[in-house]
């Protein structure tokens, strides 16, 4: 298949090694799981149960709010013990509502939604029902819930179902071993949102780098002919959503729209999966396979977690830390959260665990900028970085705006290669965050201005209609008093 | 373990390049081409070589301890010893001491740090130098001397190098023209070039560089050979060199059709002077150039034909420290003009049309 380029890009050092050969094991059931209420974009779901509750493996406990949420389930039985704030996996620290669970250690299914037996003759419709009503969510770490996206097939025509097994974070493993041990399931699951899209074909990308997932992959889908296996370049990152439509289809994502308004929607090998369980078996999401890896981790592992198992029991079943880590992280390093805790737990979007000595990371410290502009070259949204960065550091954010450092994806690239070691995405992150904030200021400013000039509109019309039903009840008083008068005349006369 | 916060966001990997390594092998590419001129100009060349680099070294130790720092704290990133390098390269291989320590001073105290220090100035520091002690002191930047090698039969002792580079002792009697000097020299006296660079040393001894120059200016397949290695490990790219040679041979060999009695052609004009060295090594260099590779061209263009032009008709026989000086000025705004398209945007900055499905 014919590919095509994509812009900028580096080729950090991948790391797979430690982990790639590394089979899925399942972690033993933790004393407690901490769900979260809040583990995807959108508004937080809401507890259905308190504390004393006893719950069953795969029972709603929170239910999705509004269109952009997601409901959670409880991924074992056991008895809720509290309904409380903990400390969430944010690297801001700070706590939110979470479910605790006690397990019971019988691990009992509750009754779950009936199986679809044949989902390539239901309406889409039921699909994406099932999708939402599972709390199924992005899986390669920004957790959108699927079910939203699955309906973009309502509005718009959906050519292609790009799946999407890249996986060009360097260290994580997880993809790649969902797809070597999982693939028919993938690939079914893919069927099925394809099905759920309207999307006539499905092309599965992977990245050169992972030949054992391309081979078994590709077996897998041989019987289906509207599914394609893709090998693409390793250049990170490939695997984002407008890269890696480019570089399947040829086609540049406008600004401010989505890949979904040139016909392509780009789903992660993992939801595929999840997905698939949900519709032929009724599961929901209650746990999922998390890439634990790192040079101060003693074993590293891709291990099948609990959501809600706490990031510290993982460590533990890994064997540890080896030295004491000079970075932690929640999913890859180049787009990865600092961890803040090892008490936090493991959410829907967790890709992975890294344990990083001071060697791997190489951080050092910054000097000054020597313009040799070779973060303009790696910058796959063709941004200026070297010219962005001081105009924010000086609190120039209208200028950063106009060159356009809201476009940035804080992929990373530029702080990677600058020889300067300056932060850079450190600045745009700090950037992006104030210039959401102004503009969500200026819209409450907007809008207050507009509820008040309308309050004003409305009083003054209440006020003129009240001074029109004034002069007409005088008006008529006035008639009233001539005809009277009028009459007395006559009356005299 | 209790609570870590964060210093920063991601990415927690980072490639293993820094200043240091960048500038390091500036020099390493600089290297061969630097250490056959010191064996063909001898111990004058090698004493103010070492004189020029010591007093850049020292001028950014005194600027550096002036703002509060460490005196020695930014040496170790190699730009001061690299512009001091370069500066050297550009000089009379036989020149005094004095002029590699004014170089200093005009390099590294004005043209560097009086702008804020590494980064932060607009003009190439060694160009500066070489164009102020050019305008400054004529005769002693324009003594040539035909090479000298080590261990030859013309070599110079230590001794008689200690009197040429700290004493005062005259090179009338071995001096000699550059080939762009001789040529322009001529021309002025009414001699065709046609017939005044048949006097000129042939192509092959100009590639080589057995003639008179610059430790730069001479020696033009070592340096293109430090700038293809520069090319190779990705520390510069194409983009000026091709356009500063491209530009400089198309506009020699046009003039030369037209009329070969007053112009030179493109080969002697790129391999005269010190092309090679200014495109490869001077041009290029980050800090003032511009950033995207569209800018890049620009320069590299704007360079050639500045020093074109001020070979074939300003009064120096050199033009190219005076081109790279002009486009340095007009870097920020170059780079104003050329950002790169950003992605899912037009050339103005606006969201590409979404394009109508058939």
């Amino acid at each position: 298949m014919k590919l095509f380029p994509i812009r900028g890009g580096v080729h950090p050092e991948y790391r797979k090694e430690l982990c790639s050969e590394k089979p899925i094991v399942a972690l033993p059931m933790p004393d407690l799981l901490y769900i979260p209420l809040q583990q995807h974009i959108g508004a937080p779901a809401e507890a259905l149960v308190s504390e004393g509750d006893l719950v069953k493996k795969g029972q709603m406990i929170a239910r999705g709010q509004g269109t952009v949420s997601a409901p959670h389930h409880a991924p074992t039985s056991g008895r809720i013990k509290a309904v409380t704030q903990v400390l969430a996996i944010h690297p801001s620290g700070l706590t939110q509502l979470t479910i605790i669970i006690e397990p019971d250690g019988k691990d009992e299914w509750a009754d779950l939604p009936a199986p679809i037996d044949d989902p390539f003759s239901v309406k889409p419709q039921a699909i994406k029902d099932r999708v939402a009503q599972s709390g199924i969510v992005g899986m390669g770490g920004a957790a959108f819930p699927s079910a939203v996206k699955l309906n973009l097939g309502i509005q718009l025509k959906i050519d292609l179902l790009l799946l999407n097994g890249a996986e060009c974070e360097p260290y994580l493993t997880c993809d790649d071993r969902v797809m070597r041990e999982r693939a028919e399931e993938v690939i079914d699951g893919a069927r099925i949102m394809a099905h759920a899209l309207g999307a006539p074909k499905v092309i599965i990308a992977i990245e050169e780098n992972k030949p054992q997932a391309i081979e078994i992959m590709t077996r897998a889908a041989a019987a289906q002919p509207n599914v394609e296996v893709v090998g693409v370049p390793v250049q990170y990152p490939m695997g984002a959503e407008r890269q890696l439509t480019q570089a399947i289809t040829g086609l540049e994502t406008p600004s401010r729209k989505l890949t979904a308004d040139l016909g392509v929607v780009v789903h992660n090998v993992a939801t595929a999966r999840a997905v698939q369980q949900a519709v032929r078996y009724g599961r929901p999401l209650v746990s999922r396979v998390v890439t634990v890896s790192g040079e101060a981790i003693r074993e590293p592992k891709n291990v099948d977690v609990p959501i809600g198992t706490p990031v510290a029991k993982l460590v533990e079943f890994c064997g540890g830390f080896t030295s004491e880590p000079a970075r932690l992280v929640n999913g890859g390093p180049m787009m990865g959260a600092p961890l803040v805790s090892l008490e936090v737990p493991v959410v829907k979007g967790t890709s992975g665990i890294l344990a990083l000595t001071a060697a791997e990371v190489k951080e050092r410290p910054t000097s000054p900028c020597i313009r040799c502009g070779v973060c303009i070259t790696v910058c796959p949204c063709g941004l200026s970085p070297v010219e962005m960065a001081p105009h924010i550091r000086k609190d120039h954010l209208d200028v950063a705006a106009k060159l356009g450092v809201m476009d940035c994806f804080s992929c990373g690239s530029c702080s990677w290669v600058c020889p300067s070691h300056i932060p850079l995405v450190h600045y745009f992150n700090y950037a992006k965050g104030m210039l959401a904030e102004q503009d969500r200021e200026q819209t409450k400013i907007e809008r207050t201005k507009r509820l008040a000039e309308e309050h004003g509109i409305r009083i003054e019309k209440a006020d003129e209609a009240k001074k029109a039903a004034m002069a007409a009840k005088q008006a008529a008083m006035a008639a009233k008093k001539q005809s009277a008068t009028a009459a007395d005349d006559k009356a005299s006369t | 373990m209790s609570t870590l916060y964060p210093s920063k966001t991601a990415p927690f990997a980072y490639s293993a390049n820094s200043v240091q390594k960048t500038m390091t092998t500036v020099l390493l590419a600089l290297a061969p081409a630097t250490l056959f001129n010191l064996y063909l100009f001898g111990w004058p060349a090698i004493l103010l070589f070492a004189v020029t680099v010591g007093a850049c070294a020292a001028a950014e130790a005194s600027c550096v301890a002036l703002s509060g720092r460490p005196a020695t704290s930014t040496l170790g990133d190699g730009s001061a010893v690299l512009t001091g390098w370069l500066l050297a390269m550009s000089l009379p291989p036989w020149a005094p001491w004095w002029t590699g320590v004014l170089g200093a001073v005009f390099a590294i105290h004005l043209a560097k740090h009086a702008y804020g220090g590494l980064g932060q100035n607009a003009f190439n520091p060694a160009m500066v130098a070489r164009v102020a002690l050019l305008v400054s002191f004529p005769v002693v930047m324009t003594t040539w001397v035909v090479p000298h090698p080590l261990f030859s039969a013309n070599a110079l002792g230590l001794a008689d190098a200690f009197a040429i580079t700290f004493g005062s002792k005259p090179l009338d009697a071995m001096s000699s023209a550059s080939v762009l000097g001789f040529v322009k020299t001529e021309l002025s006296r009414g001699i065709p070039v046609t017939q005044s660079i048949t006097q000129v040393p042939n192509l092959m001894d100009m590639a080589l560089g057995y003639r008179a120059g610059s430790m730069g200016e001479t020696s033009a397949l070592l340096i293109l050979a430090g700038g293809l290695f520069l090319m190779a490990r990705g520390i510069i790219s194409w983009h000026i060199p091709v356009t500063v040679i491209g530009s400089l041979f198309l506009m020699g060999t046009v003039f030369n059709l037209v009329n070969p009695a007053r112009f030179t052609d493109g080969t002697v004009q790129v391999m005269s002077g010190a092309t090679f060295l200014g495109a490869f090594f001077i041009a290029t260099d980050y800090v003032t150039s511009p950033v995207s590779k569209q800018g890049q061209l620009v320069f590299g263009i704007g360079i050639g034909l500045f020093t074109w032009i001020i070979r074939t008709f300003a009064g120096y026989p050199e033009g190219m420290a005076f081109a790279v000086l002009l486009m340095n000025s007009l870097t920020p705004i170059i780079d104003q003009y050329t950002r790169p398209r950003g992605f899912g945007r037009t050339r103005k900055g606006e969201p590409l049309p979404l394009k109508v499905k058939s």
